[in-house]
Parts: C-alpha cells; sequence; structure tokens
C-alpha cells in the first residue's frame, strides 16, 4: 500500500518540484525556441526546395518528404537545429584540437583575445572611474569622451585599429584584444562611476572622523561599496569583449577565431558552419558571464551577503 | 592624545582648575547661505565641556543640537565665533582622532563582520593585527557583545548594530565620545537598557561625553549638564547643572528631584517658543 502510493506520489511529487524550481521554465523555454526554429526551418527553405523540384521536374511530393528535404540541405537559408548540432559535433571531436579545422581551437583564440581585452578594459574602465569620482572636473571633461567612444560603429573603427596598430608592429591578439577593450571599458566605467559614489554621507563622515586618507576612503569604503556595481558591469562587459575579438578578426583575412569562422563561412556559403560558430559564440559567451556570476556569489558569501 | 595641562588665566570659574576643557565653544555662529534667505543654524553659542562630563543637548528638531555637535567634529565649520576641542582647532582635533563618533544610524559596513567594523578605524591608524584583535575584544566586552565578532551586521538586531557603533567608536580609546541621537530609532525598552549601560560605560571608562536627544527624560537620566536649545535661529535657552549623583538607576526617574530637573527642561524648550507651530 505505502510501495503503490509511493509510485504514485512520485510524478506528482517531481511535477510540483519541478515547478517550484527553475527545471520547467528554463525547459518551456527551451522547447518553444527549437519549435520556432524548426518552424523557421521549413518556412525560409522552403522557396528554395520548390525551386529545386521544379528544376529536377518534380511534381508530387509528400509533406513528410518536403519537409524532411527543407533539413537536409547543404547551403541552406536557415540550417535546422539537429544540422548545426552535427556540425558543432563533426568540428569540435572529428578533427584534431589542435587542427585548425577545429572549432574549440577558433573559440580558444577569440576567448583568448577577449579575455586579454576584458582584463584591459576593466583595468581602464575602474581607473577611469577612480579619476571621474575623485576629481569633479573630469566628470565635464572625460565622461562626454567615454559616451562619445560608443558612439562609433565597432564595425568602422577595427579594421582602423587593425591597421594602425599592424603599421607600428603589433598583429596578432594585441590588436583583437584592444578592440574588445575598446568596448567593454564603457560599462565597467559607467558602473564604477556610479558604485564608488554609493556610499552614503553618513559613512563618508564616519572616514572622515578618523581622518582617513583619500586613498583609504577609496579603500576602506568606496571600492567594497562598489562591488555590487561592478559585477553587473563585467557581466555585460565581458559579452562586449567577445564581440569586439570576433569583429577584430574580420578584417584581418579571417585567420583564426569564430570571426574567422564566420566569414569563411560566409565567404563559401556554408551556412550550416556560419550557424555553429554563431552557437558556439553564444555558448562561450554565456560560459563567461556564467563564470563572473560564480565570482559574484563566492565574493559576496564571503562579504557576509544575505544569501 | 595628551595634552600638556596649562593652566589658563580666563579659566577662572572652570570646575577643575588647571584642566583644559574638552570643549569651549564662544560666541559660535553658523549661517547657511540659501536661495532666498540666509539661515541661522546656530546663533552666539556660548559653551563650556569640562572633562569627564556627560553633556546633552536637547531642543526640537532644527534648534542646531546636531549642527553644534557637527562642528566640535569638525563635520561643519562654524561662520562666526571661536571653538576649541582639548584646547585645539576642531580640525586639529579630528587630525589627532581626538574624539570617537556615534552618528543616528550604525553605519556599519555590510561587507565587514562586527569585529572588522570595530578594527576599522584601528586599521586606518595603522596598528597591529593582534593590536586590533586585543581592542575588538575588550571593548566587545565592554558593549556585551562578546560572541558577536563573526557575525555580519545584518544577522543583529537594531540595538545590537548600535552597540557595535558605540564598541567601534570607543575601540581607539578616544577621551571624548560624540553621539548624535545614537537611540533615536530604537523601541524605549531597548533605549532605557542602552540608556543604563552607557551610564555605567562612562562611569566605568571615565569618558567625556557629549550626546544629542530629543528625549526630555533620555536628557534628564544621562547627564551631568543638560543644554536647552531652541530653533531659528540656533541657540542655547538654559544650561541646567543636574544636581542627581553621578551613580544613578533607572529608578532615580520616580524622585521628584528628577521631575524637577525635567521640568526646568520642559519650561526652557517653552520659553523657546518651540511649540508656537506645532
Amino acid at each position: 500500500m505505502t510501495t503503490t502510493s509511493a509510485i504514485f506520489a512520485f510524478p506528482a511529487d517531481l511535477i510540483r518540484r519541478a515547478a517550484r524550481g527553475t527545471a520547467l521554465p528554463v525547459a518551456t523555454i527551451l522547447l518553444l525556441a527549437l519549435t520556432l526554429w524548426y518552424a523557421g526551418t521549413v518556412f525560409l527553405n522552403a522557396a528554395v526546395v520548390t525551386d529545386q523540384y521544379q528544376r529536377d521536374r518534380k511534381t508530387s511530393w509528400t509533406t513528410e518528404e518536403f519537409i524532411a528535404d527543407t533539413m537536409s540541405m547543404e547551403r541552406p537559408v536557415l540550417p535546422a537545429p539537429h544540422q548545426v548540432a552535427a556540425e558543432l559535433e563533426k568540428s569540435i571531436f572529428g578533427v584534431r584540437l589542435t587542427s585548425k579545422r577545429n572549432l574549440l581551437y577558433h573559440a580558444w583564440v577569440t576567448f583568448s583575445a577577449a579575455f586579454l581585452g576584458f582584463g584591459f578594459g576593466n583595468l581602464l574602465g575602474i581607473a577611469l572611474a577612480i579619476a571621474i569620482v575623485h576629481l569633479k572636473s573630469l566628470e565635464r571633461a572625460l565622461l562626454p569622451w567615454v559616451i562619445a567612444s560608443q558612439t562609433v560603429p565597432t564595425l568602422a573603427i577595427a579594421p582602423m585599429i587593425i591597421v594602425v596598430l599592424g603599421s607600428i608592429g603589433f598583429v596578432g591578439l594585441l590588436p583583437k584584444a584592444l578592440i574588445s577593450t575598446y568596448l567593454c571599458f564603457f560599462p565597467v566605467t559607467i558602473g564604477m562611476v556610479k558604485g564608488l559614489s554609493s556610499p552614503e554621507p553618513i559613512q563618508l563622515d564616519l572616514l572622515r572622523t578618523y581622518s582617513a586618507s583619500e586613498v583609504q576612503t577609496l579603500r576602506y569604503l568606496r571600492l567594497p561599496a562598489s562591488l555590487s556595481f561592478l559585477f553587473p558591469s563585467m557581466k555585460v562587459a565581458v559579452a562586449l569583449a567577445i564581440v569586439g575579438a570576433i569583429v577584430g578578426e574580420l578584417p584581418t583575412g579571417a585567420q583564426a577565431g569564430l570571426g574567422a569562422r564566420l566569414l569563411a563561412g560566409s565567404y563559401y556559403g556554408q551556412t550550416v558552419q556560419i550557424w555553429s560558430a554563431l552557437v558556439a559564440a553564444s555558448v562561450l559567451s554565456g560560459a563567461s558571464v556564467g563564470l563572473i556570476d560564480l565570482g559574484e556569489r563566492w565574493l559576496d558569501r564571503r562579504l557576509g551577503g544575505q544569501r | 592624545m595628551t595634552t600638556v595641562p596649562q593652566p589658563r588665566p580666563e579659566d577662572g570659574n572652570s570646575l577643575k582648575p588647571g584642566c583644559i576643557p574638552a570643549v569651549e565653544v564662544k560666541d559660535l555662529s553658523l549661517v547657511f547661505q540659501t536661495a532666498d534667505a540666509p539661515v541661522h543654524a546656530l546663533s552666539h553659542v556660548d559653551l563650556t565641556i569640562e572633562k569627564g562630563e556627560f553633556v546633552s543637548f536637547i531642543g526640537p528638531s532644527g534648534c542646531g543640537k546636531t549642527t553644534l555637535l557637527r562642528v566640535i567634529a569638525d563635520l561643519q565649520q562654524a561662520t562666526g565665533g571661536t571653538i576649541e576641542v582639548n584646547g585645539t582647532s576642531p580640525q586639529a582635533a579630528r587630525l589627532d582622532r581626538a574624539y570617537g563618533y556615534v552618528f543616528q544610524s550604525p553605519a556599519l559596513f555590510p561587507w565587514r563582520t562586527v569585529e572588522r567594523n570595530i578594527t576599522l578605524p584601528l586599521e586606518i591608524m595603522g596598528l597591529t593585527k593582534t593590536e586590533q584583535k586585543a581592542r575588538a575584544k575588550r571593548v566587545l566586552e565592554l558593549v556585551n557583545l562578546s560572541g558577536f565578532a563573526r557575525k555580519f551586521p545584518w544577522q543583529l538586531s537594531g540595538g545590537m548594530q548600535q552597540r557595535v557603533s558605540i564598541a567601534r567608536a570607543l575601540s581607539f580609546d578616544p577621551n571624548l565620545l560624540l553621539m548624535d541621537e545614537p537611540f533615536g530609532a530604537l523601541d524605549e525598552i531597548i533605549r532605557d537598557h542602552l540608556n543604563e549601560q552607557l551610564l555605567d560605560l562612562w562611569r566605568r571608562t571615565e569618558k567625556t561625553l557629549v550626546f544629542v536627544t530629543h528625549s526630555i527624560p533620555e536628557a534628564v537620566f544621562l547627564s551631568t549638564k543638560i543644554v536647552v536649545m531652541s530653533p531659528r535661529p540656533g541657540r542655547i535657552i538654559d544650561i541646567i547643572e543636574s544636581s542627581l549623583p553621578r551613580d544613578r538607576t533607572l529608578d532615580i526617574r520616580e524622585t521628584p528631584e528628577f521631575a524637577e530637573i525635567a521640568h526646568r527642561v520642559r519650561e526652557g524648550l517653552k520659553a523657546g517658543h518651540s511649540y508656537d507651530d506645532h
């Protein structure tokens, strides 16, 4: 009796738990996205398949046949998810890790440039914010330039940076990293200006009663108070850094990196390759954001967060 | 902080001759320039606080009691008159770390444990780690919070947080403690309890205490001297030397002397017309 009730209770309990947690909403959104993608595949590739049928003078076909054909083209307008998955599997596990045909190799090339640029961007962003917070005149002198820098389209400025740096002997990783820096220092600056100014007057007064120096105020109050602003900025920045590195790979003539894969794919109309590079780029961004999130939680626990 | 005691001729009427007063204020004024009209936050304030006294500033909002405390602490600057803290300018006293300041809210840093909040001024002053730990332990005992050293501020009640902030002000052993309505946000039961503890602490440490409040019973219960203030312009109406003994318990509030002093404070507040526009 208890056994049967336990058996019957089990799925209901599982569903209840799933509904309480995040599993159910996550699964629902994933399912929805895949459904839309598959629908898009059929819809967008339909014209090409019909064209092909006409050229082959094929007059009758079943719906199943038609749908299957939209999902098995060599150069589809939109490849089906399973085609992208197969391409990913082939280009990650099908070739040696060190091979130029391995997608992980390209992801690593992009990641290393983005990571270096992200590091520079954080340093630059924090340094600018510290300067702006401490010298009120800089807020007017510097901030407009910081904002203006972000209104320039990256795609336009990236080749300039590559060309200028190339002419003075910098090629490869560094120019790409600098494009990442250019993009990702901005959210860090804005977030840190806000964060470094976040201490309440009473906390600043307190340090004044200890006759603490500006450097001590920065170290003991402003910097720790700014951490909760730094991490959200860093999450935006790391995604931008990856975009910057990919854009930086485009004008170099597609040597290596996810940007190179995108460019090569578009040269030869390899849409499946383009999409698998896009998926790799978004997984890379997602993983980077996740890593920062982990860092944030760890620090939050160490600093007495209420979680 | 050691100052060489120097007898000063003009100090004839001070209680302990030959001793520099903890705070000496003469004809002090502070005027804010605002868009429409200047605001007289403090007007012609004269006050002497001797070492070892427990002085309360009492008055309605806007009477300048917090402003006066902030001027003593060099968090705000007077626009007229003179003020000396420990015989020097407030700025020199602040740079000397001559006083501990307790704010209306505990102002604890949420990312630091109770112990590390208390060692904050000690870190800034460059004490060794062992000395920091020893002092934190001692002041936590003083405010009866031993065993809470590793807790974070949010894990403590409001009253406990304020006690931590008092411990923090005591940690570097200043001779002067400035307290700006430290128990204003707490309920009366906890407030009574903390008042008793504070009084006990003051007797044991022999520090000079300057205490801002808007509660008549609190001021009378705690103080050896009560400074009654009034707004618009912020000024002193009456200075009452308390006749109550230094050793007192909460029961003293039932005595006729207590009622008499409280009555005089109330009269002073009334004389300042502070109830007119309420």
